[in-house]
């Protein structure tokens, strides 16, 4: 009898407590125990790109990790970050520019470009197309919206960039 | 699919990681990054009834040049190999190499000590050793030895390794003065893997090729060195006829297989390309290499 262990981790900024099976991944956590179903399950083999999070801050694919592996960690969802306000204008320029469809592929891919944004705007560039393409290697839309998706990140690049050298 | 049950342990010390393995009645495995483990778990190709996490050993990680050689600790991860100035001035190979590998979001989780551990005849990292003449450090309950890349790798995913040893780190030479080094595959995708990839690593001396190691990922059962091209440039200029002779002389060191996804002979030809490719781009003094 494998016995449950006990897991501690700071979900979208709130401590949560539970015992979970060892080879329970941290996306079926994420989904069934705490019902936050924002993170989506494709492929389980880290091709896909639709579970990723961040962990500790840094994109991770959540259906590569054991929910016991990030105790004492802190993971942010799709939900934390929409709740949190920071992706706000990247999903106004997904909507805008149609980069949604069917809307499976979207949470990580807004995780990933969330991460790529913050560093972009870091550096003061904005990506070329090639980069956010290079970036987003790992996630796929089975619509294959990859052009509008492209414009959406390059569109909201762009934006960001024009408000830091506003202010 | 989801992994068949398993009990887990996470361990602090390597000397802890051993004794778990040894204490385990059933079949054990180390679980560092994950990125490679998790899936073959998924998918059921492989159920051990342990896990034994050595993610957080501290001991295991760091990146610091330690008399000849710079020492690569085995949980470093792939961002890291990335990121590292040090691993970019001593061995650029590993740097470009990175950048090949799978997808950002892997690269945050999955561990040269994973990837070398696994062997996966078409990954990155293993090629990479061979070129640079690396030593890799494994521990086990008898201590610690040092075991060349050239001997670690012995068949498809079979290495030097016996059960409950773990691979602690790598040292890599520092680059010799005149060093030149590149890193490049052809993929059908960004992050997939290579159908063929090269690990190029020469050292030349007033225009003289006087070293030249290869390492070849996606075209046999290990990563593959290239003798008989490497002897073919040795002594010689890097010029466009010793790049044909080098493109020439691969016949006599590979004879990839067929599979399903290409013939043996694309293959082979493909290594060609790559060959001269990387071969050109040495030659062009365009990636002037390293320190030193």
């Amino acid at each position: 009898m494998i016995a449950p262990q006990p897991l501690a981790v700071t979900v979208n900024g709130s401590p949560v407590r539970r015992f979970v099976e060892p080879r329970l991944s941290l996306a079926d956590f994420l989904r069934g125990d705490l019902g936050l179903t924002g993170t989506h399950l494709g492929c389980e083999s880290g091709a896909c790109g639709a579970c990723i999070v961040n962990l500790d801050g840094q994109p991770v694919h959540a259906c590569l990790m054991l929910a016991v592996q990030v105790d004492g960690m802190r993971v942010d969802t799709i939900e934390g970050l929409s709740d949190a306000g920071v992706l706000a204008d990247l999903q106004a320029a997904f909507h805008a520019r149609n980069a949604l469809q069917c809307g499976f592929c979207s949470p990580g891919i807004l995780v990933v470009a969330h991460d790529c944004l913050a560093s972009w705007d870091a550096s003061g560039t904005v990506p070329s197309r090639e980069a956010i393409r290079d970036a987003l290697s790992g996630n796929y839309c089975r619509c294959t919206g990859y052009e509008a998706i492209v414009d959406a990140i390059e569109s909201t690049a762009r934006a960001r960039r024009n408000r830091g050298v506003a202010a | 699919m989801k992994a068949r049950a398993f009990d887990y342990r996470r361990v602090a010390s390597v000397a802890e990681a051993l004794d778990a393995y040894a204490a385990c009645s059933g079949e054990a495995r180390y679980l560092a990054g994950g990125q490679s483990l998790l899936p073959a778990l998924n998918l059921r190709l492989d159920a051990p009834d342990l896990l034994i996490d050595i993610g957080r050993i501290e001991a295991l990680r760091g990146i610091a040049i330690d008399g000849e050689s710079l020492r690569i600790g085995a949980l470093t991860r792939h961002a890291e190999t990335l990121a590292s100035p040090l691993i970019g001035a001593h061995a650029p190979i590993l740097t470009q190499a990175a950048a090949y590998m799978a997808h950002p979001a892997i690269r945050n989780l999955g561990t040269m000590g994973g990837s070398l551990s696994l062997a996966d005849p078409a990954s990155e990292l293993p090629a990479c050793m061979r070129a640079l003449g690396a030593t890799l450090e494994i521990t086990g309950p008898d201590g610690v030895r040092a075991v060349a890349a050239d001997d670690f790798f012995r068949d498809l995913y079979e290495t030097a390794l016996v059960p409950g040893e773990l691979l602690t780190a790598v040292r890599v030479p520092l680059a010799a003065p005149g060093s030149r080094m590149h890193f490049s595959e052809i993929a059908r995708r960004r992050g997939d893997y290579a159908m063929v990839g090269l690990a190029a690593n020469l050292v030349l001396a007033d225009g003289i090729v006087t070293s030249a190691r290869f390492g070849f990922c996606s075209v046999g059962p290990t990563p593959m060195r290239a003798p008989a091209t490497e002897a073919m440039l040795t002594g010689r200029p890097l010029d466009p006829d010793a790049i044909a002779a080098a493109r020439a002389a691969l016949a006599e060191d590979l004879s990839p297989d067929d599979d399903d996804s290409l013939s043996g002979a694309a293959r082979m030809h493909l290594a060609r390309v790559l060959l001269g490719r990387v071969l050109a781009t040495l030659g062009d003094g365009r990636v002037e290499a390293v320190a030193a």
